[in-house]
C-alpha cells in the first residue's frame, strides 16, 4: 500500500469516536499536525483487537503536533511539540485541495 | 451518572489531571509474574492464541469503576480470560469447573 502522505505534509486527525479498540489518543483527534516521517506499514490494530489477524497492512506515520495546538492553555515554550504515531485511516489532508 | 459513549473512553486519559504519582519501586507477586509470562506465550505461539490488541481491547472494555478498582495484572487476567473464551481456547464450563476445583483446594489446604 503506497503511503498517501509524505514527510512535511500537513494533516488533520479525524474526529471520530467509534466503539471498539482505538489507537489514536482522544486528545489529538481534530488537531492539525505535520508528517514527521512515514513509520512503515502494519496490520490494523483496530481489527487485530477483534481477532482478525489477516487484514492488510496500512501505513503508519509519526505526526508532529505543536503543544499549543493540542492544549490551547499550554504554558510552556511555544516551540514545544509532541509526536504521536497514527495510522493513515485516521488522517486527512490539513488543507484539502478545492475541487 | 450520564455517560456519553461517543466521546472519550475511560482508559484514554491522556491530558487529564493525574494527581500525585508515587515514584516508588515495588515487587511483583508470583501470580503477577505468571500472568505476564502467560501473555507472552499466548501471543508468541504459532499460530498465536490471542493478540496483544485483544488484551488492550478487553482491558478497555472494563466499566470505569472496575477499571479503577482492579490492579494492573487483575485487568490483564480478566482480559486474557475473555480473549481465550472468545477465541475458543477455553470453554466456559471447563473454566467454571477448574475455578471451583481451585477454590475448594484453597479452602481445604492450610495456608
Amino acid at each position: 500500500m503506497t503511503p498517501l502522505f509524505q514527510t512535511g505534509n500537513g494533516v488533520r486527525v479525524r474526529k471520530g469516536s467509534p466503539p471498539g479498540h482505538i489507537r489514536t489518543p482522544f486528545y489529538v483527534r481534530g488537531c492539525k499536525g505535520v508528517i514527521e516521517r512515514v513509520a512503515g506499514e502494519y496490520r490494523n490494530p483496530e481489527e487485530l483487537a477483534f481477532g482478525r489477524f489477516d487484514t492488510p497492512v496500512v501505513p503508519l506515520y509519526r505526526v508532529r503536533f505543536q503543544q499549543q495546538e493540542v492544549w490551547p492553555d499550554y504554558q510552556g515554550n511555544p516551540q514545544d511539540s509532541l509526536d504521536v504515531e497514527i495510522f493513515e485511516f485516521w488522517l486527512e489532508p490539513a488543507n484539502p485541495e478545492k475541487t | 451518572m450520564e455517560r456519553d459513549f461517543t466521546s472519550r473512553s475511560h482508559h484514554d486519559m491522556g491530558g487529564l489531571e493525574a494527581g500525585h504519582v508515587k515514584p516508588a519501586e515495588h515487587d511483583y507477586e508470583f501470580w503477577e509474574k505468571n500472568v505476564d509470562a502467560m501473555l507472552v506465550l499466548l501471543t508468541s505461539m504459532s499460530p498465536k492464541l490471542m493478540s496483544v490488541d485483544q488484551l488492550r481491547k478487553g482491558i478497555e472494555s472494563l466499566p470505569p469503576d472496575a477499571y479503577e478498582k482492579m490492579s494492573y495484572y487483575e485487568r490483564w487476567i480478566f482480559s486474557i480470560t475473555q480473549a481465550l473464551q472468545y477465541n475458543g481456547v477455553l470453554a466456559t464450563e471447563e473454566l467454571s469447573r477448574k475455578l471451583e476445583e481451585v477454590q475448594s483446594r484453597y479452602e481445604t489446604e492450610e495456608v
